[in-house]
C-alpha cells in the first residue's frame, strides 16, 4: 500500500480515462487557419501588434501584454493575418482575436537556445516566462510570471507541481508526465529558482502509476524534489486541495491565496512550457489536448497549435460518432459546453470532451432540494451548497454571503452528488453575479 | 451545411457534465424496500387486518397526492416513491385493528395538509406520517390505543386486545412487565423479534434493524441521528427510569420497545425535516432522545417518540442556522496570521 495524500471530503466520479490514457501524444495536422484570441488568460486582454494583411511567422508576437496581470500572444503558424475581430471564445463570450491563414510553410522566427539555462537569475527566468506568454495550463490560465512574483512580505517556501489531473476523461497531463518527465523536472527547477525555494513536490493521483514512475525516475538525484502519490478523488487537483494534501496547510478562506501559506502551485504542463521557454526561447503556441468521450470516433491525445478550431480537431479524430450530443471544452466537472464548434483551442484548453447520448444526463428538470445533506458532505471547501442554492433560487442573493458564497470555486462536487439534479453551480454563479464579495 | 446543422443540435448546459446515479426516487424506493422485512413481520404477527390497514394507507396516500397534483395542474410526482413511503410509514405507526376511515383521514392529513399545502416534497416542516398519526391519536384516542395481541397465526381474526410493553411498564411497573412475558430474557427476546403488542411496524426490532443496516450500507442514512437518539434514550432510561433511585433503570426495555427503533432509523432521519449538517443531526438526535424520555417518564403517554420527533422537527431549521460545516481554511486563518508575525 503506497502512502497517499489527500484532503477532506470530495467525490469519486468514474474517471473514464481508459479511452486515451494509453494513447501516445500525436501532432495534430497543421491547421489551415487559426483564430487566436487576444485574451486567453485571466487579466487584461493583450493588445494587437499586427494588422490585417501582415505576413507573420510562427512564434512571432501578435499581441503584447498591456498590464502586469496579462500575457502576450504569439502566432502559432506562419501565414497572413486575414482578420482581427470579435470571435467566439470557449467561455461563450466574444473576444477580439487574430485570424491567420496558413502559408503551409510553418516557418518560425529564430529562437535563442540557452543550454546553460540553470545559470540564469530569477529575474531573467521570470522575464523569459512572461515574454513567452505562459499562463497556467491546468485550465484557469492565470499568467505564470505573476504567480511567480509574490509581494515581498509573502515568503514562499514550497513549489508544488500539479500532476493530479483529477478531472475525469482528461489524460493530457498524464501523457506529458510519461513522455517528457525530464523536461517537466527542469521546468520545476526553473520555477523553484524563480521563486527562490529549495522544496519542490510533484503531486500525482495514484491512478497514473506509469506517470508516478516516470517522474520519480526523472527527479532521481535532484535535491529537494519529491514525487507524492495522491488519493484518487475529485477535486484533488484544485490548488487549495493539493496544498492541503501535500503540506497539510490550509489556504485561509475569504479570498486567501496559496502564497498566504507559502506555496506556489503550477500545472505540470506549465512546467514544460516554462522549460521550453527558458531553454529554447519558445513562446507558448501549442499544448496537449485530450480529445475524448464516446461521442468522438477516435479519442486521442493531440499536440495542438493554439487557435486551431475545435471542429478541425474533431475531424482529425474521425469526426463525431453517432449519438454525439454535447461538446465540452475542458473536463466534465468544470468545462464549458459549446454550442458552436468553430471555437478555438486556447492556452487553457486541457481537453475536448464529446459526450454521447448514453453519457449525457439531462438536468433540465430538477426538483426541490430534499435537504439530504450530501452536498455538504462532499464540499471540499466546507460550505453549505444546499442553503446557497435555495437562497439563490429564491433571489435572496445577499443572504448567500452568510454561507461564504465567495469561497466556492465551482468544482461542481455538490451538483455531482445532488439526487434532485439541481444546477448547483449555476445557482452559485447567479448569486455571485448579483452580489459583491465582502 | 451538414456540420452546421449538427452544431445547432448540440446541448449546452452548465457544469458539471457528469452526475452521480443517485436520484430522489431511487432513495425513496430504497427506504420503502428497507421497511419491507418489518412489514412482512407485521403481517405475520397481526394478520389480514394489518395488510388491510397498510393497503389503505398506501393507496390513499398515493391517491391523495395524485388527486391534489392533478387538480392543481402540478407536476405529478407519485412515481418518486415519497407518497408511497408516507403511506407505508403511517401504516406502520397505526394499531393493527382500525375502522377503514381512520387510515384514510390520516393519509389525507399527512399528504394534503402537511406535505402538499406546504409546497410538496422538500418544503414540509414536519414529518407527514407522524403528523398524520398525531392527528388520529388526538381525534380517535380510543381506537388508536387498542392493541391486538400478536397471534403469529394468520387466520386468527379475533385476537384478544392487550396493553403494549411500555403501557404495562408505565401503569404496573417492571415486575408486572417481566411477569407478563415470563422471564427477563423472554421479555427481551419478544421485544427483539416483535412478538408483542404495538403499532404495525414498530414491534420487530430485528427486522427494522435489517432494513436500517441496508440504508446505512447504501449511505442513504448516516449513523448520526439514530445513534445519538438511541444512546440518549438508553442513557436517560438507565439514569432515571428505575424505581429504586438513580441508575437503576433498564435501558434495554426502553431502547427496544415502543416506536423507538422505527422512529430513530426511519422517521427522525427523514431528510426534509431533520438538520442537514451532521453535527446538527447529533444535537437533533439527542433532543429527540431527551424529549422521548421526558414524555415516557413524566408525561401522560406511555410512548413519546412521535411527539419528540415532531417537536424536534420545529428546531431543525434553527439547528442548521446555528451549526456550520467545518469551513476549509477558517480554523487556520488566525494561526497563519500569527505565524507570520
Amino acid at each position: 500500500m503506497v502512502r497517499t495524500d489527500t484532503f477532506k471530503r470530495g467525490v469519486h466520479p468514474h474517471d473514464s480515462k481508459e479511452l486515451t490514457a494509453g494513447n501516445p501524444t500525436q501532432n495534430a495536422p497543421l491547421p489551415k487557419r487559426v483564430v487566436i484570441p487576444l485574451s486567453q488568460h485571466i487579466g487584461a486582454p493583450a493588445k494587437a501588434e499586427v494588422s490585417i494583411g501582415d505576413e507573420v511567422k510562427k512564434y512571432q508576437l501578435i499581441g503584447s501584454a498591456p498590464g502586469f496581470v496579462s500575457a502576450p500572444v504569439h502566432a502559432s503558424i506562419s501565414g497572413k493575418v486575414v482578420a482581427i475581430s470579435d470571435f467566439l471564445h470557449p467561455s461563450g463570450r466574444m473576444v477580439q482575436s487574430v485570424v491567420i491563414e496558413s502559408d503551409e510553410k510553418d516557418e518560425g522566427i529564430a529562437l535563442i537556445d540557452t543550454p546553460d539555462f540553470m545559470a540564469l537569475s530569477a529575474d531573467e527566468i521570470k522575464a523569459l516566462i512572461r515574454d513567452a506568454g505562459i499562463v497556467g495550463l491546468g485550465g484557469a490560465a492565470f499568467p505564470t510570471n505573476v504567480k511567480l512574483s509574490p509581494p515581498k512580505e509573502k515568503t514562499i517556501d514550497v513549489v508544488i507541481l500539479n500532476g493530479a489531473e483529477c478531472e475525469p476523461y482528461l489524460t493530457a497531463d498524464h501523457r506529458l508526465m510519461v513522455e517528457q518527465p525530464k523536461s517537466i523536472v527542469n521546468g520545476l527547477k526553473l520555477i523553484m529558482k524563480a521563486v527562490g525555494v529549495t522544496n519542490g513536490y510533484i503531486g500525482i493521483e495514484k491512478n497514473k502509476p506509469d506517470a508516478i514512475e516516470a517522474m520519480k525516475k526523472a527527479s532521481e538525484g535532484e535535491a529537494g524534489i519529491e514525487v507524492r502519490p495522491l488519493t484518487v478523488k475529485y477535486p484533488q487537483g484544485a490548488e487549495k486541495m493539493l496544498i492541503k494534501a501535500i503540506t497539510g496547510r490550509e489556504v485561509p478562506g475569504k479570498g486567501g491565496l496559496p502564497m498566504d501559506v507559502g506555496a506556489v502551485v503550477q500545472n505540470v504542463g506549465t512546467a514544460l512550457a516554462v522549460y521550453e521557454a527558458v531553454r529554447f526561447g519558445k513562446p507558448l503556441i501549442e499544448r496537449i489536448v485530450t480529445v475524448t468521450g464516446r461521442g468522438v470516433k477516435e479519442p486521442k491525445n493531440l499536440m495542438v497549435r493554439i487557435g486551431t478550431l475545435v471542429s478541425e480537431i474533431i475531424k482529425d479524430c474521425g469526426g463525431l460518432a453517432e449519438g454525439a450530443v454535447k461538446v465540452i471544452s475542458g473536463g466534465p466537472m468544470m468545462g464549458f459546453a459549446q454550442w458552436n464548434l468553430d471555437v478555438p483551442v486556447i492556452k487553457g484548453t486541457s481537453g475536448i470532451l464529446v459526450q454521447s447520448e448514453d453519457e449525457f444526463i439531462s438536468t433540465d428538470e430538477y426538483s426541490a432540494c430534499i435537504r439530504c445533506g450530501r452536498c455538504i458532505d462532499v464540499c471540499p471547501m466546507g460550505l453549505n451548497p444546499s442553503m446557497i442554492s435555495i437562497l439563490s433560487e429564491k433571489g435572496r442573493f445577499e443572504e448567500t454571503k452568510d454561507y461564504n458564497l465567495f469561497d466556492c470555486f465551482e468544482c461542481g462536487s455538490c451538483a455531482f452528488v445532488c439526487p434532485s439534479k439541481r444546477p448547483m453551480v449555476q445557482f452559485v454563479r447567479l448569486a455571485k453575479s448579483q452580489t459583491k464579495p465582502g | 451545411m451538414a456540420e452546421e446543422k449538427k452544431d445547432k443540435q448540440l446541448i449546452v448546459s452548465v457544469s458539471p457534465h457528469v452526475r452521480d446515479e443517485e436520484s430522489v426516487s431511487k432513495i425513496m424506493w430504497s427506504v420503502n424496500f428497507a421497511l419491507f422485512p418489518a412489514l412482512i413481520a407485521s403481517f405475520y404477527y397481526f394478520g389480514p387486518r394489518a395488510m388491510f390497514v397498510t393497503a389503505l394507507c398506501i393507496g390513499s396516500s398515493v391517491g391523495f397526492e395524485y388527486i391534489y397534483q392533478r387538480s392543481l395542474n402540478k407536476k405529478i410526482s407519485v412515481h418518486d416513491g415519497s407518497a408511497f413511503l408516507t403511506g407505508l410509514l403511517l401504516a406502520m405507526n397505526l394499531p393493527p385493528d382500525l375502522p377503514f376511515y381512520i387510515p384514510i383521514v390520516g393519509s389525507f392529513v399527512a399528504i394534503v395538509i402537511v406535505k402538499q399545502l406546504f409546497g410538496g416534497l422538500g418544503y414540509n416542516v414536519f414529518n407527514p406520517a407522524l403528523i398524520g398519526r398525531a392527528f388520529l391519536l388526538i381525534t380517535w384516542t380510543k381506537a388508536m390505543t387498542v392493541w391486538k395481541e400478536p397471534t403469529a397465526a394468520f387466520a386468527a381474526l379475533d385476537a384478544k386486545t392487550t396493553a403494549t410493553p411500555l403501557g404495562i411498564l408505565k401503569e404496573e411497573g417492571i415486575s408486572k412487565l417481566i411477569e407478563a412475558f415470563g422471564t427477563k430474557s423472554d421479555l427481551y427476546m419478544s421485544l427483539f423479534t416483535g412478538h408483542r403488542a404495538g403499532s404495525l411496524g414498530e414491534t420487530s426490532v430485528i427486522f427494522l434493524l435489517i432494513g436500517a443496516l441496508y440504508l446505512l450500507y447504501k449511505k442513504y442514512i448516516t449513523w448520526h441521528i439514530p445513534v445519538s437518539f438511541m444512546a440518549t434514550v438508553g442513557l436517560l432510561a438507565w439514569a432515571f427510569g428505575g424505581k429504586s433511585g438513580l441508575f437503576s433503570g433498564d435501558p434495554i426495555i426502553h431502547m427496544m420497545s415502543g416506536g423507538l427503533v422505527l422512529g430513530a432509523f426511519f422517521m427522525a432521519t427523514d431528510y426534509v425535516t431533520c438538520p442537514t449538517i451532521r453535527k446538527g443531526q447529533i444535537i437533533f438526535g439527542i433532543g429527540c432522545g431527551a424529549l422521548t424520555m421526558l414524555i415516557r417518564l413524566k408525561g401522560g403517554y406511555p410512548e413519546g417518540v412521535m411527539f419528540a420527533i415532531l417537536l424536534m422537527n420545529c428546531f431543525a431549521p434553527l439547528i442548521d442556522r446555528g451549526v456550520k460545516p467545518d469551513l476549509f481554511g477558517a480554523v487556520k486563518k488566525k494561526k497563519v496570521m500569527e505565524d507570520k508575525k
